[in-house]
């Protein structure tokens, strides 16, 4: 009696917590908090800046050198970086240049979670790729050197737009003002970073040098035989303050923050605005206080509009909006009865919320950084990277105002880092932005995917012991269970250990899903292989091993007893097991990817039964519950997932096909945990329910 | 080969290691001395080097008993007490800066000071007594010097090197604290330990708020106590006092000028630059000096400039003072040379300005006008020694230090770089506290980016490991390079430990220090100086794993709740029957009102 009580309750259950947590998810822009600055030491705005114009015409001259065609004339771009190098060492700066080559992404198996090593020497090193980027440092006159500030410019000397070059004079004159001040108690590095083959490359190459070097270097050729590089060292001739020159690689002391400078070429809106990226690597996030005093000092000082990513098909679709409506009108009717209660948004900053939030999920659970400070978050400094993008006008007027301004930030920024005595920890590492000044914490967000996931190990258990007493359940009615048990113990024993058939299967199905995610490695070899075959192939192969496996190790005599009653409940069971602890693992490593993944995965999970009994039972539930499971069982599978959630955001117009082989691919590019999720969870989860939908009961 | 010692200085009256024989007075006996000397030097990035020194010595005697005319009380007394044979304190802000200021002349090389308090003793006591003595002498000094030195007196603090000091057959305590902060305070009774205080003589010069705006503020206290062991005989004590500062001269000039004479090094004097003038010497000095002291590279280079207009040497001659590229504002009494070596025929030439002469009516200020543009390079040290943090995370990392040649290193070898069998010798010295726990087996030696066996290398090795909560760990390495080294690296393992909730410092977020090393060139020796250069590597910063400080308060927040929830409940059930409850109101039903709101009251308190 107790266990079918169990069992309708644990519908109910299901029911309602599956609602609430998608409830929960829609309700967190209504219960993001204001942001606000944690850490005390920071004091954000409290000097007044001393960027002034003498330093803006300083910046201006370095962007007018570098826009001069003349500087372009060399083939390599390496006139230009003489040209940046040559106006650091004027202001007293220590001035070295790093070479690098760019290091391809390659497919690591086993390096998903390993920190940064200093990287493979490869054996194809030649002289006609390489990059260089020119770092200058500044030291804090009274300060005891152990701790630094880093300010990151990209820049490509071959093909520069004039953003680069303002982003460059920006940080010119930040940094020429930075030379003269007295109150500078960390050092300073300005990285101009080449970014010829990616500005991120450039950035991980630098910080790969900076925090992982080799000493020993081989047989293989270097840098230092290429002609080219040995032309760039000749600068030192003619320099006045020659010992502050050296091709040595120089460092400062800890990386207390990093800041990357980008200005955009063209924009069409009204104001000038600032875009915030933040997103690293699995979803990694820089201490709140670091946006924080970015978006305080952009907006309360300079007069800048501040911007999170947002995803912009969310803004105009009715439904959020309406659903945004109907939580306006409920806080209202809340307020009415009670005027303390005010939680209500209006609509508009409803959808606008929603939509960054959207992104901000999106952005961590892919796991692939947003930009260059990416490469900093891997050995855990908080980094960001601010793009400005003016209202663009060629008036000089207009130029001067965006290097004041935006030299202004970065030196309200870099003084407010300066001032801190610990490293960032005081505000919050685990967050979601709703909007540049409104942020959900963990505590509230894993509200949400708890209510999610919760009715996991409650329909696990319910279905394992009522399948197991399936003979006494279900024959009997709801009313009265027969009162004659088994007395045979053997065959309950027997019964009791039957779900280890099942266990095995989704042990074997998990196996497969390992194989499966190993498998792009060995397809990458194969030379001249359009994204599309590779996809074919990696399907075929796929396809192949499941049956192999099935075959090899699904013994016959699982296949015996499959065909008895209830098997898919002990398979279904196990299964929920599996899906909970992948979920709850990867919710450690990554939430957004697990929230996402729930989101998928629990209804499917929890709906799955085998199509022959809803067909059987022919009532309009289990008419619905068909419905449900044939569209969740397309959903689900990951390369439908992402075709239309492709489709959904770029329209279905130019979906390929090998577009999800591209994807997968920068996703084990960037070492990101959701590749693993996909295929050592989510694939394996939904063979197991469209095998349970398909079972023959 | 040491081809230094051939560098002789014409004159033994150096600025350092005076070798104080002292005035002997009527009864034959010496008596205390003080010296008070100044050095300034004008350094290639447009700063000046100012160097105090100032010296006090008692002479080994019965006769004074426990009183002194000159020498501070409290040093003797501490020297009494403690039994220090030899000591050196040092108050330092700010980074020497190896690569522009040198590292090769006396100044460096026993004036550039790690950042934060080092303090190195030696013991004229038995072994075991030692660490006690160490300990007193830490919390005296603390409260002489108004500082927290009494935090090296945990034995996780200080280290006893071998080699890696004068010799001391184990009788030598080591220890620095990174972190403290130096200011007026430690000052202040550093200049009661001097005669005139600030009040007359050179150190009038020391204005707080100028030496504070400096580039590198050093400040040492250095003792050495001869002759003591006889009965009821005091030793004789020297007392040197220090006071190094680098400071940028205003210069109003370089910004009004135009391009071409912006590289123009700035003009100073003493009065620009700390405000004040030498009105006069202290009267109980025996000798009160200002040195101007013009390095090698600067006389070379003056000397090139000086040669394309005229054929004599003008540093030298009647008019040196006010020559074609600088002029001094006050005339040197004397002028020495230094003795041309073998190697370089350039010599630092030293003006000397006796302050004996001016009086309050007449104050001395020497002030220096540049007319041309100069640029020149200080002498380094044979490698420029880097130490930096490899790895990431919180788990491990590594410690490299890396020496890089100089190019005016060539120069010193000279002729011998081509020579196989020729070779550096170059002392590391490097402790490091128990929780970074480092692995001496790890360790590696790259020289010439090539890797090498360690017992290539490493002549001579000490290692006493850290031990848990106790001692740190020190490293002394002797290397043996070849002259022709262009770079060496050494790196060694460690792995990050776990501290004691009631270990960590306040601000325990920062990091946690890793004290300067120490690399010393045994081979090379400045000039007048008995000790090898030296040079002090970057403090590191280590992040190391911080629990939640505010973890503690939450524990126990949310046990109380549960707690509470968990006895009031069963409280509630176990006290509670609800059967007679329900007859104890039917049989009471008769009750006045009031009795019954009691009741409910009751029941609402209890359940």
């Amino acid at each position: 009696m107790f266990v079918c009580r169990f069992e309708s309750f644990d519908v109910y259950f299901s029911v309602v917590c599956c609602t609430a947590g998608v409830l929960a998810l829609f309700l967190l822009p209504v219960l993001a908090k204001n942001t606000y600055i944690s850490e005390n030491a920071l004091m954000p705005g409290s000097a007044s800046p001393m960027l002034s114009n003498q330093h803006v015409s300083d910046g201006n001259r370095l962007v007018k050198d570098l826009t001069n065609p003349n500087s372009k004339s060399s083939e390599t771009g390496i006139e230009s970086h003489k040209i940046i190098a040559q106006y650091m060492l004027d202001l007293g700066a220590e001035v070295s240049f790093h070479k690098f080559h760019p290091q391809m992404n390659q497919f690591h198996p086993l390096h998903f979670f390993s920190s940064p090593d200093s990287g493979k020497i490869q054996e194809n090193y030649s002289c006609s790729s390489y990059g260089i980027n020119t770092v200058g440092i500044i030291r804090a006159p009274r300060g005891d050197g152990k701790e630094a500030i880093v300010l990151v410019t990209p820049y490509n000397a071959l093909k520069s737009g004039f953003g680069e070059a303002l982003s460059l004079g920006i940080a010119y004159s930040v940094f020429s003002l930075l030379t003269q001040v007295t109150w500078l108690a960390k050092d300073i590095i300005w990285l101009v970073a080449d970014s010829q083959y990616g500005e991120y490359a450039a950035v991980a190459a630098w910080l790969r040098e900076y925090q992982t070097p080799k000493f020993s270097s081989l047989s293989t050729p270097n840098a230092e035989m290429c002609p080219d590089v040995n032309n760039l060292f000749e600068l030192k001739g003619h320099s006045i303050s020659g010992s502050k020159f050296s091709n040595s690689f120089r460092r400062a002391g800890t990386m207390a923050a990093a800041l990357v400078l980008k200005v955009r070429d063209q924009n069409e809106q009204f104001e000038d605005t600032i875009n915030i990226y933040a997103e690293a690597s699995n979803g990694q996030m820089p201490n709140l206080d670091l946006i924080n005093v970015v978006n305080y000092l952009a907006v309360h000082r300079q007069g800048l509009r501040v911007n999170v990513e947002k995803l912009w098909s969310l803004l105009n679709s009715s439904w959020l909006k309406s659903l945004g409506e109907i939580f306006e009108s409920l806080a209202k009717v809340a307020k009415s009865l009670y005027p303390k209660w005010k939680f209500g948004i209006p609509a508009t900053e409803y959808v606008e919320g929603t939509a960054t939030l959207a992104s901000s999920l999106y952005y961590q659970a892919l796991g692939v950084p947003t930009g260059p400070h990416g490469a900093f978050r891997d050995y855990q400094v908080d980094a960001i990277t601010l793009e400005i993008s003016p209202k663009f006008s060629l008036d000089k007027v207009w130029r001067n105002d965006i290097l004041l301004r935006g030299g202004r930030l970065i030196e309200g920024v870099i003084r407010s880092v300066n001032n801190l005595l610990e490293k960032f920890h005081q505000s919050f590492f685990l967050y979601l932005l709703t909007s540049p000044s409104k942020f959900v914490s963990v505590g509230v967000y894993m509200i949400a995917f708890a209510l999610l996931i919760a009715p996991l190990p409650m329909v696990a258990a319910s279905l394992y012991v009522d399948a197991n007493s399936s003979s006494n359940c279900s024959k009997g009615d709801s009313s009265i269970p027969s009162a004659i048990t088994d007395t045979d113990e053997h065959s309950i024993a027997i019964r009791s250990w039957r779900w280890l058939n099942s266990a095995k299967l989704v042990f074997i199905v998990h196996l497969w899903g390992a194989i499966v995610s190993l498998l792009p490695y060995f397809i990458s070899q194969i030379p001249d292989c359009s994204p599309t075959t590779s996809f074919m192939i990696w399907v075929l192969l796929s396809i192949l091993s499941l049956l192999t496996l099935n075959s090899v190790l699904a013994s016959p005599l699982a296949c015996a007893k499959a065909t008895q009653e209830k098997e898919w409940a002990l398979v279904k069971s196990v299964t929920i097991s599996s899906v909970f602890i992948g979920l709850g693992l990867m919710s450690v490593i990554n939430f957004a990817t697990a929230e996402i993944g729930a989101l998928l995965m629990v209804p499917m999970c929890l709906l799955a039964q085998p199509l022959k009994l809803d067909v059987r039972a022919g009532t309009l539930r289990s008419f619905c519950r068909m419905i449900c499971n044939l569209v969740l069982g397309h959903i689900a599978f990951p390369p439908a997932a992402f075709f239309l959630l492709k489709g959904m955001l770029d329209g279905f117009g130019n979906v390929n096909v090998g577009d999800f082989w591209m994807w997968v691919e920068s996703l084990w590019a960037w070492n990101s945990a959701t590749y693993l999720f996909i295929g050592m969870v989510q694939l394996p989860c939904w063979v197991l329910c469209i095998s349970i939908l398909f079972h023959t009961c | 080969r040491p081809l230094l010692l051939l560098l002789l200085i014409v004159t033994h009256q150096f600025l350092q290691f005076r070798i104080a024989f002292g005035s002997v007075n009527e009864e034959g006996q010496k008596q205390e001395e003080f010296y008070e000397e100044l050095l300034l030097k004008p350094l290639p990035d447009r700063k000046l080097l100012t160097h105090f020194h100032f010296q006090s010595s008692a002479p080994h005697s019965t006769s004074n008993g426990r009183h002194h005319h000159l020498f501070p009380k409290a040093i003797s007394q501490l020297v009494l007490k403690f039994q220090v044979k030899e000591m050196q304190l040092s108050f330092t802000q700010g980074r020497w800066n190896y690569e522009s200021w040198g590292g090769f002349d006396p100044i460096p090389s026993s004036n550039a000071k790690p950042p934060g308090v080092e303090l190195w003793a030696v013991f004229d006591a038995p072994q075991h007594l030692i660490d006690a003595l160490w300990k007193d002498l830490t919390h005296t000094l603390s409260g002489l010097f108004c500082a927290s030195i009494n935090f090296l007196e945990s034995s996780t603090a200080y280290s006893a090197p071998e080699w890696s000091f004068p010799p001391a057959s184990g009788k030598l305590r080591y220890g620095t604290l990174p972190r403290e902060a130096v200011c007026t305070e430690n000052l202040t009774p550093w200049l009661k330990l001097l005669p005139c205080r600030d009040k007359a003589g050179i150190s009038m010069l020391l204005d707080r708020p100028s030496i504070y705006r400096g580039f590198y503020h050093s400040q040492r206290l250095h003792l050495t106590s001869t002759g003591s062991g006889s009965e009821g005989m005091d030793p004789g004590i020297i007392l040197e006092q220090t006071l190094t500062v680098v400071l940028q001269p205003d210069s109003q000039r370089a910004s009004l000028a135009h391009a071409s004479e912006k590289h123009i090094q700035p003009s100073w004097s003493l009065s620009s630059i700390f405000g004040k003038q030498i009105s006069g010497r202290c009267v109980l000095a025996e000798t009160s000096n200002v040195y101007f002291l013009l390095d090698r590279g600067l006389v070379a280079e003056l000397e090139h400039i000086e040669n394309e207009k005229s054929e004599e040497n003008v540093l030298i001659s009647e008019k040196f003072w006010n020559n074609p590229s600088f002029e001094l504002s006050a005339k040197p009494d004397r002028i020495f040379i230094e003795e041309s070596s073998l190697l370089s025929k350039n010599a630092s030439v030293l003006y000397k300005f006796e302050i004996e002469k001016y009086s309050e009516s007449e104050p001395f200020d020497l002030g220096l006008f540049w007319k041309t543009p100069v640029v020149w390079l200080c002498q380094q040290a044979p490698l420029h020694a880097s130490r930096f943090l490899m790895g990431s995370g919180n788990e491990r990392g590594a410690i490299a230090i890396s020496l890089k040649s100089t190019q005016s290193s060539e120069g010193f070898m000279g002729s011998n770089s081509n020579d196989e069998r020729c070779e550096l010798r170059v002392d590391v010295f490097q402790v490091v506290p128990w929780y970074v726990k480092v692995y001496f087996h790890s360790l590696q030696v790259f020289v010439d980016q090539q890797p090498k066996a360690v017992s290539d290398i490493i002549e001579k090795i000490h290692v006493s490991p850290s031990k848990d909560k106790v001692s740190p760990g020190v490293m002394e390495l002797v290397l043996t390079l070849p002259c022709s080294v262009s770079s060496a690296v050494l790196t060694i393992e460690f792995d990050k430990g776990f501290l004691h909730i009631d270990e960590y410092p306040p601000d325990a977020n920062q990091g946690f220090d890793i004290p300067s090393a120490i690399v010393s060139f045994p081979n090379f020796h400045a000039r007048m100086e008995k000790s090898p250069v030296m040079s002090y590597t970057e403090v590191l910063l280590v992040p190391l794993t911080t629990p939640d400080f505010s973890m503690p308060y939450n524990v126990i927040t949310i046990t109380c709740t549960v707690f509470a929830l968990y006895f009031g409940s069963l409280l509630n059930a176990l006290r509670r029957r609800v059967a007679e409850e329900e007859r104890f109101l039917k049989d009471k039903g008769k009750f006045t009102s009031w009795s019954r709101s009691l009741s409910v009251l009751f029941r609402m308190w209890f359940s």
